[in-house]
């Protein structure tokens, strides 16, 4: 059983336990799935710095704290626990892409080629890490979600607005990863 | 007074059901960096079913709990909030596929990737947390 645990779960596996999410937080809280909300939550409590957008009382929507903490805890107890002893296994032409930029090792669910503590320091590890990271936290409030709350929820609760977001996002992806990133991870 | 506090136990199953969320992210290779490009070049179709398939799922849960009227399990009414358009949905989706396809993350799966041991990730999330941050000194003057 925990062998067959341990392999990569498939899609058809996965999907429906994240789109049963939606339903179960609903039933016990009233609670619509969203997690960049976490990150203003974190901004209200730590840095408010008197700006409107982060006065509000946080403490209100402390379960999405909860909820991601718990996100954090899962990785910990799939990594602990449940870890696939093999490498990923990628589509080859990715495997070639990728080798050409010096991404070899496939052992991490990151590329730890280029994304590692004394990478941080390189032009290429900080637009990754740093910029990504800026424009994952920027872009995912300006939309007012993620790829929860707009793409799962909000399709889920058939938002019109939601699919505009979740086209944006997939363009915004398919643009990174097709026309910028092979300029940046050759850096 | 009691909204002003955190009620630590009622919070609990939301720890609960985030890890169990957790486990699914990490398991299905969903917080994978690898299968984020595999999908934005159209390489594989894992992360489109995992999404078709949750918002299927979704979609058939929120559909039966507003026909039913189904109630929260304290008895509640499940109140839905509708989503308003804004240009943030363009211009901000777009920046956040750009962030997204660079980390290879959403917000979710930044804690799920710490949580496995890629310790480097919580200097994403810190900067994740600074973008919001500054999205909301500058909320303002954005085209909206």
């Amino acid at each position: 059983m925990l062998e067959f645990i341990k392999q990569p779960w498939p899609w058809y596996i996965a999907g429906p336990l994240i789109g049963l999410t939606v339903p179960i937080l609903l039933l016990i809280g009233n609670k619509s799935f969203g997690i960049s909300s976490s990150l203003r939550h974190i901004c209200a409590a730590c840095i408010p710095a008197n700006i409107p957008f982060f006065k509000y009382d946080w403490k209100k929507e402390a379960w999405n704290l909860f909820f991601v903490l718990g996100i954090f805890l899962g990785g910990v107890i799939a990594a602990q626990f449940l870890a696939n002893p093999n490498p990923i296994k990628v589509n080859p032409t990715l495997v070639n892409e990728l080798t050409n930029y010096g991404i070899v090792n496939y052992d991490n669910l990151v590329p730890i080629d280029v994304m590692n503590w004394a990478s941080l320091l390189t032009l290429r590890g900080f637009l990754l890490m740093v910029v990504g990271g800026f424009l994952v936290g920027f872009g995912t409030r300006y939309a007012g979600g993620c790829t929860s709350g707009h793409a799962i929820m909000g399709l889920s609760n058939l938002q019109w607005p939601s699919l505009v977001a979740t086209v944006c996002f997939m363009i915004g992806g398919f643009v990174m990863a097709n026309l910028l990133l092979p300029i940046i991870l050759s850096l | 007074m009691e909204n002003r506090n955190v009620n630590w136990l009622a919070n609990l199953k939301y720890l609960f059901v985030g890890t169990l969320f957790g486990i699914v992210f990490v398991k299905a290779e969903i917080v994978s960096w690898f299968r984020i490009q595999e999908m934005f070049r159209l390489q594989s179709f894992h992360m489109y079913g995992v999404i078709g398939s949750a918002v299927l799922v979704g979609m058939i849960a929120v559909f039966l709990i507003k026909k039913f009227e189904i109630k929260t399990i304290n008895g509640e009414p499940i109140t839905l909030q509708p989503k308003q358009f804004n240009k943030g949905q363009i211009y901000g989706g777009l920046l956040f596929g750009f962030g997204w396809a660079m980390t290879g993350a959403c917000p979710g799966p930044l804690f799920a990737q710490i949580g496995v041991g890629a310790t480097v990730i919580v200097v994403t999330l810190l900067s994740a947390i600074l973008g919001t941050w500054f999205y909301g000194l500058i909320k303002g003057k954005l085209p909206n």
